[in-house]
Protein backbone atom coordinates (compact mmCIF):
# COMPACT_ATOMS: atom_id res chain seq x y z
CA UNK A 1 0.00 0.00 0.00
CA UNK A 2 0.87 3.96 -0.62
CA UNK A 3 3.46 4.93 1.66
CA UNK A 4 1.61 8.06 2.24
CA UNK A 5 -1.08 9.50 3.11
CA UNK A 6 -1.61 11.66 0.03
CA UNK A 7 -0.48 8.41 -2.39
CA UNK A 8 -3.15 6.24 -0.42
CA UNK A 9 -5.30 9.30 -1.18
CA UNK A 10 -4.91 9.38 -5.00
CA UNK A 11 -5.07 5.42 -5.09
CA UNK A 12 -8.31 5.37 -3.12
CA UNK A 13 -10.15 7.57 -5.05
CA UNK A 14 -8.73 6.08 -8.49
CA UNK A 15 -10.41 3.20 -6.78
CA UNK A 16 -13.60 5.26 -6.04
CA UNK A 17 -14.01 6.95 -9.63
CA UNK A 18 -14.11 3.46 -11.30
CA UNK A 19 -16.45 1.57 -8.85
CA UNK A 20 -18.69 4.36 -8.09
CA UNK A 21 -20.28 6.62 -11.26
CA UNK A 22 -21.62 8.84 -8.70
CA UNK A 23 -18.07 10.28 -7.84
CA UNK A 24 -16.56 12.76 -9.76
CA UNK A 25 -13.01 14.08 -9.11
CA UNK A 26 -12.22 17.84 -9.30
CA UNK A 27 -8.75 18.98 -9.98
CA UNK A 28 -7.00 22.24 -10.28
CA UNK A 29 -3.64 21.15 -11.60
CA UNK A 30 -2.31 19.48 -8.36
CA UNK A 31 -2.64 16.17 -8.27
CA UNK A 32 -3.43 15.77 -12.02
CA UNK A 33 -2.10 12.60 -13.62
CA UNK A 34 -1.88 10.69 -10.02
CA UNK A 35 -5.59 8.94 -10.47
CA UNK A 36 -3.87 6.67 -13.77
CA UNK A 37 -6.08 5.05 -15.59
CA UNK A 38 -9.40 6.31 -13.95
CA UNK A 39 -8.98 9.64 -15.34
CA UNK A 40 -8.72 8.41 -19.14
CA UNK A 41 -11.85 5.77 -18.56
CA UNK A 42 -13.99 8.27 -17.00
CA UNK A 43 -12.51 11.83 -18.47
CA UNK A 44 -16.09 13.02 -18.11
CA UNK A 45 -16.02 12.99 -14.88
CA UNK A 46 -12.17 13.51 -13.56
CA UNK A 47 -11.79 17.03 -14.69
CA UNK A 48 -9.03 19.93 -14.58
CA UNK A 49 -9.90 23.32 -14.46
CA UNK A 50 -6.37 24.36 -14.20
CA UNK A 51 -5.30 26.77 -11.43
CA UNK A 52 -8.56 27.84 -11.10
CA UNK A 53 -9.23 27.15 -7.40
CA UNK A 54 -12.26 29.27 -7.27
CA UNK A 55 -14.05 27.85 -10.27
CA UNK A 56 -12.94 24.19 -8.38
CA UNK A 57 -15.33 24.52 -6.15
CA UNK A 58 -18.24 26.63 -8.06
CA UNK A 59 -17.45 23.60 -10.79
CA UNK A 60 -18.16 20.72 -7.52
CA UNK A 61 -21.47 22.49 -6.51
CA UNK A 62 -22.99 22.22 -9.88
CA UNK A 63 -21.38 18.79 -10.49
CA UNK A 64 -23.14 17.92 -6.98
CA UNK A 65 -26.77 19.73 -8.26
CA UNK A 66 -26.64 16.80 -11.26
CA UNK A 67 -26.28 14.56 -8.66
CA UNK A 68 -22.30 13.64 -8.59
CA UNK A 69 -20.31 13.16 -5.23
CA UNK A 70 -17.54 15.50 -6.30
CA UNK A 71 -14.33 15.39 -4.87
CA UNK A 72 -12.13 18.07 -4.81
CA UNK A 73 -8.52 18.31 -4.24
CA UNK A 74 -5.39 21.26 -3.65
CA UNK A 75 -2.79 22.39 -1.34
CA UNK A 76 -4.91 23.11 1.94
CA UNK A 77 -4.22 27.34 0.89
CA UNK A 78 -5.92 26.74 -2.45
CA UNK A 79 -8.49 23.99 -1.46
CA UNK A 80 -9.59 26.29 1.81
CA UNK A 81 -8.50 29.79 1.77
CA UNK A 82 -8.35 31.28 -1.92
CA UNK A 83 -11.76 29.64 -2.58
CA UNK A 84 -13.50 30.74 1.04
CA UNK A 85 -16.62 32.48 -0.13
CA UNK A 86 -17.29 29.76 -3.01
CA UNK A 87 -17.20 26.99 0.17
CA UNK A 88 -19.46 29.27 1.99
CA UNK A 89 -21.63 30.13 -0.77
CA UNK A 90 -21.12 27.70 -3.57
CA UNK A 91 -21.51 24.58 -1.03
CA UNK A 92 -23.23 25.90 1.85
CA UNK A 93 -25.32 28.17 0.90
CA UNK A 94 -26.37 26.63 -2.46
CA UNK A 95 -26.62 23.24 0.34
CA UNK A 96 -24.56 20.47 -1.43
CA UNK A 97 -21.89 18.60 -0.10
CA UNK A 98 -18.54 17.60 -1.40
CA UNK A 99 -15.21 16.21 -0.60
CA UNK A 100 -12.54 18.45 0.25
CA UNK A 101 -8.80 17.08 0.28
CA UNK A 102 -6.02 18.85 1.03
CA UNK A 103 -2.35 18.49 1.36
CA UNK A 104 0.22 20.48 2.89
CA UNK A 105 -1.29 20.74 6.22
CA UNK A 106 0.00 23.25 8.61
CA UNK A 107 3.61 23.66 7.22
CA UNK A 108 4.20 20.45 5.23
CA UNK A 109 5.86 22.40 2.45
CA UNK A 110 7.54 24.88 4.61
CA UNK A 111 10.45 25.72 2.24
CA UNK A 112 7.85 27.72 0.42
CA UNK A 113 7.22 29.68 3.36
CA UNK A 114 3.80 30.92 4.00
CA UNK A 115 2.18 31.51 1.45
CA UNK A 116 1.76 27.17 1.48
CA UNK A 117 1.39 27.18 4.61
CA UNK A 118 -2.63 26.68 6.24
CA UNK A 119 -2.09 26.33 10.32
CA UNK A 120 -5.72 28.01 9.93
CA UNK A 121 -7.76 25.65 7.68
CA UNK A 122 -9.58 24.10 10.15
CA UNK A 123 -10.30 26.96 12.21
CA UNK A 124 -11.62 28.58 8.83
CA UNK A 125 -13.90 25.53 8.15
CA UNK A 126 -15.17 25.50 11.77
CA UNK A 127 -17.01 28.67 11.29
CA UNK A 128 -18.79 27.84 8.70
CA UNK A 129 -22.09 25.49 9.53
CA UNK A 130 -22.51 21.95 8.23
CA UNK A 131 -18.85 20.82 7.83
CA UNK A 132 -17.22 17.28 9.16
CA UNK A 133 -13.51 17.69 9.36
CA UNK A 134 -11.64 14.86 9.71
CA UNK A 135 -7.76 15.29 10.36
CA UNK A 136 -6.44 11.45 9.93
CA UNK A 137 -3.38 10.61 11.48
CA UNK A 138 -2.23 7.31 9.01
CA UNK A 139 -2.17 6.52 5.92
CA UNK A 140 -4.60 3.78 6.16
CA UNK A 141 -6.87 6.60 8.27
CA UNK A 142 -7.32 8.41 5.42
CA UNK A 143 -8.42 5.52 3.04
CA UNK A 144 -11.32 4.40 5.56
CA UNK A 145 -12.05 8.81 6.21
CA UNK A 146 -12.40 8.85 2.67
CA UNK A 147 -14.81 6.30 1.96
CA UNK A 148 -16.64 6.99 4.95
CA UNK A 149 -17.25 10.50 3.30
CA UNK A 150 -17.77 9.36 0.05
CA UNK A 151 -20.84 7.07 0.90
CA UNK A 152 -22.28 9.83 2.52
CA UNK A 153 -23.65 13.64 0.31
CA UNK A 154 -22.00 15.94 3.72
CA UNK A 155 -19.90 19.11 3.08
CA UNK A 156 -16.43 16.69 4.51
CA UNK A 157 -12.82 18.60 5.00
CA UNK A 158 -10.37 15.46 4.92
CA UNK A 159 -6.83 17.21 6.02
CA UNK A 160 -3.82 14.74 5.01
CA UNK A 161 -0.40 15.79 5.73
CA UNK A 162 2.96 14.46 5.72
CA UNK A 163 3.55 13.40 9.43
CA UNK A 164 1.95 10.11 10.59
CA UNK A 165 1.61 7.71 13.07
CA UNK A 166 3.55 4.78 13.24
CA UNK A 167 0.18 2.57 13.57
CA UNK A 168 -3.16 3.12 12.04
CA UNK A 169 -5.97 3.06 14.74
CA UNK A 170 -9.65 0.81 14.69
CA UNK A 171 -11.19 4.82 15.06
CA UNK A 172 -15.16 5.07 14.02
CA UNK A 173 -15.50 8.71 11.97
CA UNK A 174 -17.09 10.91 14.10
CA UNK A 175 -15.49 9.50 17.41
CA UNK A 176 -12.92 9.68 19.74
CA UNK A 177 -11.34 6.77 19.94
CA UNK A 178 -9.70 6.27 23.54
CA UNK A 179 -6.08 5.31 23.38
CA UNK A 180 -5.33 5.26 27.29
CA UNK A 181 -6.82 5.64 30.28
CA UNK A 182 -5.40 7.59 33.42
CA UNK A 183 -6.86 9.54 36.50
CA UNK A 184 -4.69 12.83 36.31
CA UNK A 185 -5.66 14.89 33.46
CA UNK A 186 -7.44 13.96 29.93
CA UNK A 187 -4.99 14.63 26.48
CA UNK A 188 -6.88 15.66 22.98
CA UNK A 189 -4.40 14.38 20.21
CA UNK A 190 -5.34 14.91 17.05
CA UNK A 191 -4.26 13.75 13.83
CA UNK A 192 -0.48 12.66 13.01
CA UNK A 193 0.37 14.00 16.15
CA UNK A 194 -1.03 10.85 18.63
CA UNK A 195 2.54 9.01 18.27
CA UNK A 196 4.88 12.31 19.87
CA UNK A 197 1.80 13.20 22.57
CA UNK A 198 2.29 9.33 23.87
CA UNK A 199 5.46 10.01 23.78
CA UNK A 200 5.20 12.90 25.61
CA UNK A 201 3.03 11.34 28.11
CA UNK A 202 4.43 7.92 28.36
CA UNK A 203 5.41 7.68 32.22
CA UNK A 204 1.86 10.30 33.35
CA UNK A 205 -0.75 8.71 34.38
CA UNK A 206 -3.02 10.44 31.96
CA UNK A 207 -6.05 9.84 29.52
CA UNK A 208 -5.11 9.83 25.57
CA UNK A 209 -7.94 10.45 23.35
CA UNK A 210 -7.30 10.15 19.94
CA UNK A 211 -9.11 12.54 17.87
CA UNK A 212 -9.53 12.22 13.58
CA UNK A 213 -13.07 14.19 13.63
CA UNK A 214 -12.44 17.72 15.29
CA UNK A 215 -16.10 18.57 13.43
CA UNK A 216 -18.46 18.10 14.74
CA UNK A 217 -16.53 17.18 17.96
CA UNK A 218 -17.31 13.89 20.04
CA UNK A 219 -18.34 15.75 23.01
CA UNK A 220 -20.23 12.45 24.23
CA UNK A 221 -17.33 10.10 24.73
CA UNK A 222 -15.18 13.12 25.88
CA UNK A 223 -17.73 13.83 28.70
CA UNK A 224 -17.88 10.01 29.68
CA UNK A 225 -14.45 9.50 29.35
CA UNK A 226 -13.09 12.48 31.12
CA UNK A 227 -9.80 12.00 33.86
CA UNK A 228 -8.67 14.39 36.09
CA UNK A 229 -9.61 18.41 35.55
CA UNK A 230 -7.79 19.19 33.64
CA UNK A 231 -7.95 18.61 29.37
CA UNK A 232 -4.67 19.10 27.22
CA UNK A 233 -5.53 19.43 23.68
CA UNK A 234 -2.77 18.90 21.29
CA UNK A 235 -3.51 20.06 17.61
CA UNK A 236 -1.48 19.78 14.76
CA UNK A 237 -3.10 23.49 13.46
CA UNK A 238 -3.68 26.94 15.36
CA UNK A 239 -3.72 26.43 19.02
CA UNK A 240 -6.93 26.15 20.73
CA UNK A 241 -8.90 25.51 17.60
CA UNK A 242 -11.38 23.16 19.62
CA UNK A 243 -11.28 24.62 23.02
CA UNK A 244 -14.88 25.93 22.17
CA UNK A 245 -15.85 22.20 21.57
CA UNK A 246 -13.83 21.16 24.91
CA UNK A 247 -15.69 23.94 27.04
CA UNK A 248 -19.31 23.37 25.03
CA UNK A 249 -18.98 19.44 25.76
CA UNK A 250 -17.94 19.98 29.88
CA UNK A 251 -20.04 22.90 30.43
CA UNK A 252 -21.58 21.00 33.02
CA UNK A 253 -18.06 20.06 34.95
CA UNK A 254 -15.27 22.64 36.46
CA UNK A 255 -12.53 21.75 34.01
CA UNK A 256 -9.38 23.44 32.93
CA UNK A 257 -8.16 23.54 29.19
CA UNK A 258 -4.23 23.86 28.16
CA UNK A 259 -4.12 24.16 24.42
CA UNK A 260 -1.02 23.34 22.03
CA UNK A 261 -0.83 23.40 18.72
CA UNK A 262 0.47 26.20 16.38
CA UNK A 263 0.94 29.86 17.47
CA UNK A 264 -1.03 32.21 15.36
CA UNK A 265 1.84 34.33 14.12
CA UNK A 266 2.96 35.38 10.59
CA UNK A 267 5.18 32.67 10.18
CA UNK A 268 8.97 33.65 8.84
CA UNK A 269 10.72 30.29 8.53
CA UNK A 270 11.65 28.04 6.12
CA UNK A 271 12.73 23.99 6.45
CA UNK A 272 10.97 21.67 7.13
CA UNK A 273 7.86 20.47 8.89
CA UNK A 274 10.13 18.78 11.81
CA UNK A 275 11.98 21.67 12.37
CA UNK A 276 8.55 23.76 12.70
CA UNK A 277 7.15 21.02 15.29
CA UNK A 278 9.98 21.67 17.04
CA UNK A 279 10.14 25.49 16.55
CA UNK A 280 6.61 25.36 18.38
CA UNK A 281 6.85 22.56 21.08
CA UNK A 282 5.17 20.20 18.32
CA UNK A 283 7.29 17.62 18.93
CA UNK A 284 7.91 15.08 22.09
CA UNK A 285 9.95 17.46 23.90
CA UNK A 286 7.64 20.59 23.53
CA UNK A 287 4.38 18.41 24.30
CA UNK A 288 6.11 17.02 27.53
CA UNK A 289 6.46 20.26 28.58
CA UNK A 290 3.53 21.89 28.05
CA UNK A 291 1.51 19.02 29.77
CA UNK A 292 4.09 18.92 32.87
CA UNK A 293 3.91 22.82 32.89
CA UNK A 294 -0.25 22.58 32.84
CA UNK A 295 -0.80 19.84 35.58
CA UNK A 296 1.67 21.70 38.05
CA UNK A 297 -0.50 24.96 37.60
CA UNK A 298 -3.64 22.35 38.65
CA UNK A 299 -1.17 21.11 41.71
CA UNK B 1 -41.21 26.62 -22.91
CA UNK B 2 -42.94 23.16 -22.94
CA UNK B 3 -45.74 22.08 -20.53
CA UNK B 4 -46.12 24.96 -18.88
CA UNK B 5 -49.37 26.86 -18.66
CA UNK B 6 -48.90 30.36 -18.73
CA UNK B 7 -50.58 32.35 -16.33
CA UNK B 8 -50.17 35.52 -16.95
CA UNK B 9 -48.18 37.65 -19.18
CA UNK B 10 -45.41 40.19 -20.33
CA UNK B 11 -47.76 42.94 -19.95
CA UNK B 12 -48.68 41.93 -16.39
CA UNK B 13 -44.45 41.84 -15.65
CA UNK B 14 -44.83 45.42 -14.51
CA UNK B 15 -47.52 45.10 -12.17
CA UNK B 16 -46.41 41.77 -10.29
CA UNK B 17 -42.70 43.80 -9.93
CA UNK B 18 -44.76 46.67 -8.59
CA UNK B 19 -45.94 44.27 -5.53
CA UNK B 20 -41.82 43.59 -3.73
CA UNK B 21 -41.63 46.54 -2.27
CA UNK B 22 -38.06 47.83 -0.33
CA UNK B 23 -35.35 47.11 -2.52
CA UNK B 24 -35.93 50.11 -4.87
CA UNK B 25 -31.78 51.20 -4.91
CA UNK B 26 -31.95 47.64 -7.10
CA UNK B 27 -34.76 48.71 -9.63
CA UNK B 28 -33.32 49.64 -12.10
CA UNK B 29 -30.33 46.25 -11.94
CA UNK B 30 -33.96 44.00 -11.74
CA UNK B 31 -35.57 46.35 -14.87
CA UNK B 32 -32.79 45.12 -17.08
CA UNK B 33 -32.82 41.84 -17.02
CA UNK B 34 -36.62 41.45 -17.30
CA UNK B 35 -37.35 40.92 -20.93
CA UNK B 36 -34.08 38.06 -21.08
CA UNK B 37 -35.91 36.56 -18.08
CA UNK B 38 -39.33 36.46 -19.60
CA UNK B 39 -37.84 35.50 -23.18
CA UNK B 40 -35.70 32.77 -21.62
CA UNK B 41 -39.13 31.11 -19.63
CA UNK B 42 -41.74 32.17 -22.44
CA UNK B 43 -39.88 30.49 -25.35
CA UNK B 44 -36.65 28.73 -24.28
CA UNK B 45 -36.30 26.68 -20.99
CA UNK B 46 -37.70 23.45 -21.27
CA UNK B 47 -38.77 23.55 -17.66
CA UNK B 48 -42.30 24.09 -15.99
CA UNK B 49 -43.81 24.28 -12.39
CA UNK B 50 -44.33 20.34 -12.36
CA UNK B 51 -40.64 18.92 -13.44
CA UNK B 52 -38.58 21.50 -11.59
CA UNK B 53 -36.78 18.11 -9.97
CA UNK B 54 -36.60 16.15 -13.61
CA UNK B 55 -33.37 15.91 -14.49
CA UNK B 56 -33.48 16.75 -18.04
CA UNK B 57 -35.10 19.88 -17.31
CA UNK B 58 -33.16 23.18 -18.30
CA UNK B 59 -31.56 25.36 -15.78
CA UNK B 60 -31.62 28.56 -15.63
CA UNK B 61 -29.29 30.26 -12.92
CA UNK B 62 -29.63 33.88 -11.75
CA UNK B 63 -25.90 34.64 -11.15
CA UNK B 64 -26.68 37.95 -10.86
CA UNK B 65 -28.91 37.71 -7.86
CA UNK B 66 -29.18 41.38 -7.41
CA UNK B 67 -32.57 43.04 -7.71
CA UNK B 68 -34.41 39.56 -8.18
CA UNK B 69 -38.10 41.60 -8.76
CA UNK B 70 -37.57 40.57 -12.67
CA UNK B 71 -37.25 37.33 -11.93
CA UNK B 72 -39.82 36.49 -8.96
CA UNK B 73 -42.38 38.11 -11.39
CA UNK B 74 -41.81 35.76 -14.19
CA UNK B 75 -41.85 33.34 -11.92
CA UNK B 76 -44.90 33.71 -10.69
CA UNK B 77 -46.72 34.78 -13.94
CA UNK B 78 -45.43 30.97 -15.49
CA UNK B 79 -46.97 29.47 -12.08
CA UNK B 80 -43.33 28.60 -10.13
CA UNK B 81 -44.63 30.98 -7.49
CA UNK B 82 -47.58 32.26 -5.61
CA UNK B 83 -48.48 35.60 -6.80
CA UNK B 84 -49.14 36.36 -3.44
CA UNK B 85 -46.09 35.74 -2.41
CA UNK B 86 -44.39 38.53 -4.00
CA UNK B 87 -45.93 40.76 -1.35
CA UNK B 88 -43.93 39.43 1.30
CA UNK B 89 -40.74 40.60 -0.91
CA UNK B 90 -37.47 40.75 1.76
CA UNK B 91 -39.99 39.76 4.86
CA UNK B 92 -38.03 37.68 8.02
CA UNK B 93 -40.50 34.98 6.77
CA UNK B 94 -40.74 35.55 3.37
CA UNK B 95 -39.45 32.90 0.87
CA UNK B 96 -38.38 36.06 -1.42
CA UNK B 97 -35.53 37.69 0.07
CA UNK B 98 -33.57 39.95 -2.14
CA UNK B 99 -31.48 37.29 -3.62
CA UNK B 100 -32.95 34.35 -4.21
CA UNK B 101 -32.62 30.82 -2.25
CA UNK B 102 -32.93 27.81 -4.04
CA UNK B 103 -33.34 26.17 -0.90
CA UNK B 104 -37.12 28.33 -0.15
CA UNK B 105 -38.65 28.16 -4.08
CA UNK B 106 -38.56 25.17 -5.89
CA UNK B 107 -37.64 25.77 -9.28
CA UNK B 108 -35.20 28.53 -8.26
CA UNK B 109 -31.60 26.27 -9.16
CA UNK B 110 -29.05 28.21 -7.36
CA UNK B 111 -28.83 30.60 -3.92
CA UNK B 112 -27.01 33.84 -5.43
CA UNK B 113 -26.26 37.33 -4.73
CA UNK B 114 -22.90 37.52 -4.16
CA UNK B 115 -21.60 38.39 -7.52
CA UNK B 116 -19.07 35.59 -9.50
CA UNK B 117 -20.67 32.43 -8.64
CA UNK B 118 -23.23 31.30 -10.39
CA UNK B 119 -20.96 30.74 -14.35
CA UNK B 120 -18.60 28.49 -12.26
CA UNK B 121 -21.68 26.43 -10.95
CA UNK B 122 -23.04 26.78 -14.18
CA UNK B 123 -19.91 25.31 -15.73
CA UNK B 124 -20.01 22.32 -13.31
CA UNK B 125 -23.58 21.53 -14.10
CA UNK B 126 -22.84 21.57 -17.59
CA UNK B 127 -19.93 19.33 -17.35
CA UNK B 128 -22.32 16.78 -15.09
CA UNK B 129 -24.88 16.85 -17.51
CA UNK B 130 -22.72 15.93 -20.30
CA UNK B 131 -21.13 12.94 -18.11
CA UNK B 132 -25.18 11.49 -18.06
CA UNK B 133 -25.46 12.71 -21.34
CA UNK B 134 -28.55 14.33 -20.48
CA UNK B 135 -29.97 16.66 -23.22
CA UNK B 136 -30.42 19.55 -21.00
CA UNK B 137 -28.91 23.26 -21.40
CA UNK B 138 -27.69 25.50 -19.15
CA UNK B 139 -28.71 29.23 -18.86
CA UNK B 140 -27.11 31.40 -16.79
CA UNK B 141 -27.84 35.16 -16.37
CA UNK B 142 -24.62 37.33 -15.78
CA UNK B 143 -24.58 41.39 -15.47
CA UNK B 144 -21.42 43.21 -17.35
CA UNK B 145 -20.45 44.50 -13.88
CA UNK B 146 -20.27 41.41 -12.05
CA UNK B 147 -18.02 40.57 -14.81
CA UNK B 148 -15.55 42.26 -13.09
CA UNK B 149 -15.45 39.85 -10.88
CA UNK B 150 -12.29 37.30 -11.41
CA UNK B 151 -14.14 34.50 -10.65
CA UNK B 152 -16.16 34.47 -13.98
CA UNK B 153 -12.84 34.59 -16.06
CA UNK B 154 -11.64 31.36 -14.48
CA UNK B 155 -15.16 29.93 -15.49
CA UNK B 156 -14.98 31.90 -19.30
CA UNK B 157 -12.15 30.55 -19.94
CA UNK B 158 -12.04 26.53 -18.58
CA UNK B 159 -15.81 26.51 -20.51
CA UNK B 160 -14.76 27.25 -23.91
CA UNK B 161 -11.66 24.72 -23.45
CA UNK B 162 -14.10 22.17 -22.73
CA UNK B 163 -16.14 22.96 -25.34
CA UNK B 164 -19.42 23.02 -23.18
CA UNK B 165 -22.15 23.62 -25.90
CA UNK B 166 -24.84 22.85 -23.05
CA UNK B 167 -23.82 26.10 -21.26
CA UNK B 168 -25.31 29.49 -22.50
CA UNK B 169 -24.29 32.38 -20.76
CA UNK B 170 -26.13 35.84 -21.23
CA UNK B 171 -24.47 38.89 -19.83
CA UNK B 172 -26.76 41.81 -19.60
CA UNK B 173 -25.72 44.79 -20.32
CA UNK B 174 -26.66 48.08 -18.96
CA UNK B 175 -23.27 49.55 -18.95
CA UNK B 176 -22.46 49.42 -15.11
CA UNK B 177 -19.12 48.06 -15.31
CA UNK B 178 -16.90 50.78 -13.62
CA UNK B 179 -14.15 50.36 -16.14
CA UNK B 180 -15.67 48.64 -18.80
CA UNK B 181 -15.04 46.18 -21.27
CA UNK B 182 -12.84 47.73 -24.48
CA UNK B 183 -13.62 45.97 -27.52
CA UNK B 184 -16.65 44.58 -26.04
CA UNK B 185 -17.90 42.14 -23.85
CA UNK B 186 -18.73 39.58 -27.01
CA UNK B 187 -15.14 39.84 -27.91
CA UNK B 188 -14.25 38.96 -24.42
CA UNK B 189 -16.39 35.99 -25.01
CA UNK B 190 -15.27 34.86 -28.48
CA UNK B 191 -11.51 35.05 -27.34
CA UNK B 192 -11.93 32.11 -24.87
CA UNK B 193 -13.65 29.82 -27.66
CA UNK B 194 -16.99 30.70 -27.04
CA UNK B 195 -19.48 31.72 -29.85
CA UNK B 196 -20.66 35.13 -29.22
CA UNK B 197 -22.77 37.24 -30.37
CA UNK B 198 -24.32 40.87 -29.11
CA UNK B 199 -28.00 41.46 -29.33
CA UNK B 200 -30.86 44.41 -28.29
CA UNK B 201 -31.73 43.07 -24.99
CA UNK B 202 -35.28 44.30 -25.35
CA UNK B 203 -35.85 42.82 -28.35
CA UNK B 204 -37.94 39.40 -27.53
CA UNK B 205 -37.17 38.27 -31.25
CA UNK B 206 -33.87 38.68 -31.27
CA UNK B 207 -33.30 36.97 -28.21
CA UNK B 208 -34.95 34.08 -29.38
CA UNK B 209 -33.22 33.98 -32.42
CA UNK B 210 -29.66 34.51 -30.55
CA UNK B 211 -31.01 32.02 -27.66
CA UNK B 212 -31.58 29.40 -30.82
CA UNK B 213 -28.45 29.82 -32.70
CA UNK B 214 -26.09 27.28 -33.59
CA UNK B 215 -23.09 26.72 -31.27
CA UNK B 216 -21.93 23.06 -31.67
CA UNK B 217 -18.87 22.31 -29.75
CA UNK B 218 -18.75 25.95 -28.05
CA UNK B 219 -20.42 27.42 -25.11
CA UNK B 220 -22.76 30.59 -26.32
CA UNK B 221 -22.56 34.01 -24.92
CA UNK B 222 -25.56 36.61 -25.50
CA UNK B 223 -24.30 39.93 -24.94
CA UNK B 224 -27.88 41.68 -24.10
CA UNK B 225 -27.44 45.36 -24.30
CA UNK B 226 -30.15 47.32 -22.36
CA UNK B 227 -30.27 51.06 -21.45
CA UNK B 228 -27.25 52.32 -19.30
CA UNK B 229 -28.16 52.10 -15.79
CA UNK B 230 -26.67 55.90 -15.71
Amino acid sequence: MSATMRERFYATAADLVESDERIAMVFADIGVGRLGNAERTHADRVINVGIREQLMIGVASGLALTGFRPIVHSFAPFAVERPFEMLKLDLGHVDVGAIVVSVGASYDTAVYGRTHEAPEDVSLLSALPGWRIYVPGHPAEAELLLRAAARTDERVYLRLSEQSNRLARPITPGRLYIERRGTEATVIAAGPLLDATLEATADMDVTVLYMTTPRPFDADTLHASLAGDLVVLVEPYLAGTSSAEVAAALADIPHRIATIGVPNVEHRKYGTWQDHNAAHGLDARGIRTRILRALSRGA
Amino acid sequence: MTATIPRLGYADLGSLMDLQLGDEKHTRSATSTLDVIWVLYDRILHVSPDRVDDPDRDRFLLSKGHGPMAYYAVLAAKGFIDVDALRTFGRYDSVLGHHPDRNLVAGIEISSGSLGHGLGIAVGMALGLRARHSPARVFCLVGDAELDEGSNHEAIAFAGRAGLDSLVCVAVDNQSSSHGWPGGLAARFALEGWSSTTVDGRDHDLLERAFNAEHRGRPLAIVAVVESKG
